[in-house]
């Protein structure tokens, strides 16, 4: 039952460990360390932690061949959701408004679903993956590139605190580890050893979340990429996966097909004329309000509440301006 | 010479000094004593009260009246209150010629007077006559000796304005030998005076959602923040909202004009302001050119946008403190500023309309064009609005860049109609505000729910439904009142979700 201590003497060294290193310093660490004590600790903060013998740690995570000592957890939830079906949604933090939307949607049909959410509280992407679920009332795993008691990004802070209440914030890492560069791959490993599946929505070359599907296929796992548009350097990189043969991601209904997870039924859409017409133009491109109402024939005011109404429903989503219409 | 009795050297002129946008009363006197000749005016004036001095021995040299020979002193009563500007020449020369009895001393009664000399003796117009002229009625002094070109502004306060323009006029009406044209010939601009040209509405194609929030805004005095990449027409759109405001109704004119006055921004030939202002500093304005400030407060862009339309282009390129500054006359509807001397309040009620880019380098929501910002720099843009600023917005409107076709589009409702349906919305939010059926409340309730909405939000929500409701004629708020309300909500990447 030395997890705990390999865990705290890695943060206190500043060292990534997942062996116990053959050193006095550690022996004499170890024999200092008290395990009760520290475990208070954390109970105090409201952390927990997971070792790598205990029940609760995630079986998919010990499949690795390098499984982090243990995870700390922040959480009012169950620790029992890391056993759930998971996804992990990754990609860029500069994402374009398509990006984003993509990210959400999906995030949102396969929270509704089931599915646990799991992602890297990055700025964009992720971001709105950890939203989308929250939004649809699913739950989320946040893991974390530094220690557990740090928010990284901190314009995150609420975010986190959100996921908290009905998901799971993790870490390897104690608290008190700042984040650092090299820190990020390994928290990716995590992130795709967690999912069943890899969801990348827009990365460019060389991004961060082509480190994630790498890991994925590498544990053996499914890779999905968003085919974007070719011009754009933004789909650089998921094209460049799409290339290599990662699957394409159409619809969430992909993803659940893979994990053998029935997607809910819908519920049937009751829209008003209004609505129905904006939905058809919709169907066609995404579009401005402007553009809506000269496909529509409608005013702006009529266009607006029909949108309002739509959004409500989820059947639409607006970025910068920019409605898309969602595939019921 | 014989020793005059101190009666006999001494006379009084009545004007007033300018402490914000109040008048205090400023006796001037002028004595003439014997001794070395001099000039010298004691009574805290500044340096532009101090050169008043050689424009007005020149003033009187050319109205071909005498300079006396004698020792003069002016002192502008009460001393203690900082006498700033140039209006204050006209009364010392006129205090010195009764003096000196060159006009008589008893004509200047139920007088007061205010204005600059040119060296040549021609009388200019200067700032704050209205409250000058609001300060000689309160005062009980029913005639006030101005600029031709002020009069007309005086008499809207409801004095008796004695136009003059040169001195030698004034001094020859003090004598009783030349009478001011009547009051009538005065041309005071009614209510429905043509103002300044303001751009209309027709000219702009395309844009219906930000032309809907324009007229939503006019209706019911939102704030309006347009949002989206360069070049969409969102400052075209903004500079064409005072078109479709009402005229000022007549209060409301006059306490816009007062602060114009004090401003010195009064066109010519248009005494009364009825049509709401707009104004539109430059981001580089400061904290005091936005609020008002300086070592004498002067009302800054906030008060003179009082009753109109304070437009900020590139919101997020303003200095954040000054934008921070507006926080308290959005609240309040107007700015105080304390001095050691005191505290002066400026009325700022005014209707705040900004633009700005989705994000520094302005690529964001134009299809064409990719965004090259960094996510840290994305972040300080969007950082440098306060969540508590923009709150303040009722809409927020995010126009994508039009397309091509968009803009061959026939030409667009003018102004007229629109400021038409928003004048009979605004008569109508007079009365009692308009009740929401139970299912607006219970949109509005899920709403709530369903969205990320504060209780801010949610009060946001409900006043522009209420606007919808009032252009829309209905008799209460219903639901789609409040559906179209929701879709003007700050989006998320504006920082309000």
């Amino acid at each position: 039952m030395s997890d705990l201590a390999l865990a705290a003497f890695a943060a206190e060294t500043g060292a990534h460990l997942v062996e116990e290193p053959r050193e006095r310093r550690f022996d004499r660490f170890r024999r200092a360390f008290d395990e009760g004590e520290y475990r208070a600790s954390l109970l105090a903060r409201n952390l927990r932690f997971v070792g790598r013998n205990e029940p609760e740690y995630p079986p998919l995570l010990r499949e690795l061949h390098d499984p982090p000592p243990g995870l700390f957890v922040r959480t009012s939830a169950e620790l029992g959701l890391l056993r759930r079906p998971a996804v992990a949604i990754v990609g860029a933090r500069a994402c374009s408004a398509y990006g984003s939307q993509v990210a959400r949607l999906l995030a949102r049909k396969l929270a509704a679903a089931g599915v646990v959410v799991v992602s890297g509280l990055a700025r964009g992407i992720d971001g709105e993956a950890h939203r989308g679920a929250l939004d649809a009332g699913g739950t989320t795993v946040a893991v974390l590139g530094c220690g557990i008691d740090r928010d990284y990004p901190a314009a995150h802070a609420q975010l986190a605190a959100r996921i908290c209440d009905h998901g799971l914030v993790v870490s390897e890492y104690a608290p008190g580890v700042e984040p650092a560069p090299w820190r990020f791959p390994a928290r990716n490993r995590v992130i795709a050893a967690l999912a069943a599946a890899t969801v990348v929505v827009e990365a460019r070359e060389r991004s961060g979340a082509l480190i994630t599907a790498d890991f994925a296929l590498e544990a053996g796992r499914e890779v999905f990429a968003v085919p974007g548009e070719i011009t754009s350097t933004l789909s650089s990189g998921t094209n460049a996966l799409l290339r290599l043969g990662a699957t394409p991601l159409t619809s969430a209904t992909d993803v659940l097909e893979a994990l053998g997870v029935d997607a809910p039924e819908p519920p049937p859409l009751e829209l008003d004329e209004d609505a129905t017409q904006v939905l058809d133009v919709l169907a066609a491109a995404a579009a401005g309000v402007d553009e809506l109402v000269r496909g529509t024939g409608l005013d702006a005011a009529a266009v607006a509440t029909a949108l309002a109404e739509l959004e409500l429903a989820g059947a639409v989503t607006e970025a910068e301006g920019v409605y898309r219409g969602v595939r019921p | 010479m014989a020793v005059s009795s101190v009666a006999r050297v001494l006379a009084r002129t009545v004007t007033h000094a300018l402490v914000g946008l109040d008048a205090r009363r400023v006796e001037v006197e002028a004595h003439l004593q014997l001794g070395v000749p001099g000039f010298a005016i004691v009574g805290l004036a500044d340096r532009a009260c101090q050169e008043a001095k050689e424009r007005v021995r020149s003033g009187i040299a050319s109205a071909e009246l005498e300079w006396p020979v004698r020792r003069i002193t002016v002192n502008l009563a009460p001393a203690e209150l900082r006498k700033e500007g140039s209006g204050f020449d006209l009364p010392i020369a006129l205090a010195v010629l009764a003096a000196s009895r060159q006009v008589p001393p008893e004509a200047l009664g139920g007088h007061a007077a205010v204005g600059e000399l040119a060296l040549d003796g021609r009388l200019r117009p200067v700032g704050g006559v209205l409250a000058a002229a609001e300060g000689a009625r309160q005062a009980g002094l029913s005639h006030l000796l101005c600029a031709a070109e002020s009069a007309a502004e005086a008499a809207l306060a409801g004095v008796e304005p004695v136009p003059v323009h040169h001195l030698a006029e004034a001094v020859a009406y003090l004598r009783g030998e030349w009478q001011p044209p009547p009051p009538d010939s005065l041309v005071v601009s009614n209510g429905n005076g043509s103002g300044p040209a303001v751009p209309d509405l027709a000219d702009v194609r395309g844009q219906e959602r930000a032309r809907r929030a324009l007229e939503l805004a006019a209706a019911g005095g939102h704030n309006l923040l347009l949002g989206g990449p360069p070049g969409t027409g969102k400052t075209m759109l903004a500079r064409r909202l005072p078109g479709i405001l009402p005229r000022l109704p007549p209060d409301e004119a006059l306490e816009v004009t007062r602060i114009h006055s004090v401003a010195g921004l009064l066109a010519p030939g248009q005494p009364l302001v009825t049509v709401p202002p707009f104004r539109a500093p430059h981001h580089t304005a400061s904290v005091s050119a936005i609020v008002g400030g300086g070592p004498s407060p002067r009302p800054g862009e906030a008060s003179l946008a009082h009753r109109g339309v304070l437009f900020l282009d590139e919101l997020a390129e303003f200095p954040r403190n000054a934008l921070e500054a507006l926080r308290q006359p959005l609240e309040d509807g107007a700015v105080s500023i304390a001095r050691v001397g005191g505290r002066i309040v400026f009325p700022a009620r005014f209707q705040l309309v900004a633009t700005m880019n989705l994000c520094p380098c302005g690529a964001r929501g134009d299809p064409a064009a990719e965004c090259s910002c960094s996510a840290a720099r994305l972040a300080a843009y969007r950082d440098k609005l306060s969540r508590a600023l923009l709150d303040r917005f009722d809409l927020v409107v995010t126009a994508p860049r039009p397309r091509a076709r968009e803009l061959e589009g026939a030409p667009a409702e003018a102004s007229e109609p629109v400021r038409l349906r928003v004048s009979i919305a605004r008569d109508q939010a007079r009365g009692e505000p308009l009740q929401r059926t139970k299912p607006a409340n219970v949109l509005l309730s899920r709403a709530v729910e369903r969205l990320p909405l504060s209780a801010r939000g949610r009060a946001r929500v409900a006043r522009v439904a209420g606007t919808a409701a009032l252009l829309a004629g209905a008799e209460a708020v219903a639901p789609e009142h409040v559906a179209e309300a929701l879709s003007y909500r700050s989006p998320a990447e504006l920082g309000t979700p």
